[in-house]
């Protein structure tokens, strides 16, 4: 009688056990799957890159600093007009610890030179790939743009065509806070 | 006399040059806007899943004309990189995929890299496959980008 009773509280446990264990790994597998895990909030991913004047680009030693990361590509239309704006923040904000990155999700690097060039881009360009894309949750469309804080943490994330005043305010208001 | 009649050769010349290459330089104009594709040849993404999940035996031949480091991170399952559609070099592989298919193959393309009147590819690819002779040929229209309407849609999707 005390066996039984104590086989059935064991099923029951064993069922909940399985079930919450499934629930995890399908919500899990639907986080991965969807990119929709949210990076705000979180530790920047860190990466080490080449930028494209042969320069390592280590997201690691920009501790301290803000750091605006554009995903972008020659292709995309709305980056165009982004970019010269970032241009000037950089100079504008430099001296206030900002430093934008780009990362072109482009194929090959040959018509990224040509438009850094042709647009006089000055801030460091590197070229990304599917693993650096995935890790930022997937960028499966841009222009793509995270704002770090000065220990690594991501504090927004602004996806496609977005009203520049939204990203400035943003930004103004990490610099702001030490 | 002589300079003279050189002179108008050379000026029939020039005109002739500019008028053979106009029409070409027209035709190869990159890239052509999405909302150039008539709204009849569009699918949306719930229709191409409903396809998907269905047993029907012709299902499309689903190509993904927009980057390659896109679609390495995430694809439709079964889609194929066909080469960039806003590039010539990227059209020629597109061509190349289709050259020993039926005109009436039902063919589905795909980008995603931007919102739709934005996107550089799909217009072009588009009209390539027309411009072949494919009568069967889709576009997915994706209003804001892969991710956003089809992945973190839970649609399928493979690695």
């Amino acid at each position: 009688m005390r066996i039984k009773r104590f086989s059935g509280t064991r099923i029951l446990a064993l069922r909940w056990g399985f079930t919450i264990l499934f629930l995890t790994l399908v919500l899990q597998a639907r986080a991965q799957t969807s990119g929709t895990q949210s990076l705000v909030g979180r530790r920047a991913p860190e990466f080490v890159r080449r930028d494209l004047t042969g320069h390592n680009l280590d997201l690691a030693r920009l501790h301290g600093k803000v750091v605006l990361l554009n995903f972008w590509a020659t292709w995309c239309a709305p980056c165009q007009i982004e970019m010269p704006m970032f241009a000037r923040w950089q100079e504008q904000y430099g001296p206030q610890q900002l430093a934008v990155i780009g990362i072109s999700m482009d194929d090959d690097s040959e018509p990224v030179r040509r438009m850094i060039h042709a647009q006089r881009i000055v801030y460091p360009i590197a070229m990304g790939d599917a693993t650096l894309g995935q890790r930022y949750g997937g960028v499966l469309g841009l222009p793509l743009t995270f704002l770090i804080d000065r220990n690594g943490i991501v504090r927004a994330k602004f996806q496609g065509e977005t009203d520049p005043g939204k990203i400035e305010t943003s930004l103004r208001n990490l610099l702001d806070s030490h | 006399m002589r300079i003279r009649s050189i002179a108008t050769m050379g000026s029939v010349a020039v005109i002739a040059f500019v008028l053979i290459q106009s029409p070409a330089r027209a035709q190869s104009a990159l890239p052509l806007a999405a909302t150039t594709i008539p709204s009849t040849q569009l699918i949306q993404p719930e229709e191409l899943k409903a396809i998907l999940n269905s047993t029907r035996p012709a299902q499309p031949l689903i190509l993904q004309v927009g980057s390659r480091v896109m679609f390495d991170q995430a694809h439709i399952p079964t889609s194929e990189y066909a080469g960039s559609g806003s590039r010539e070099d990227g059209l020629d592989v597109l061509r190349d995929r289709v050259k020993t298919l039926a005109k009436s193959r039902f063919i589905l393309l795909y980008c995603g890299c931007c919102p739709w009147n934005r996107c550089p590819n799909v217009g072009s690819a588009y009209k390539t496959l027309s411009d072949l002779g494919f009568t069967n040929v889709k576009v997915l229209y994706i209003a804001d980008n892969f991710g956003s309407d089809w992945v973190s849609k839970g649609y399928p999707v493979a690695h």
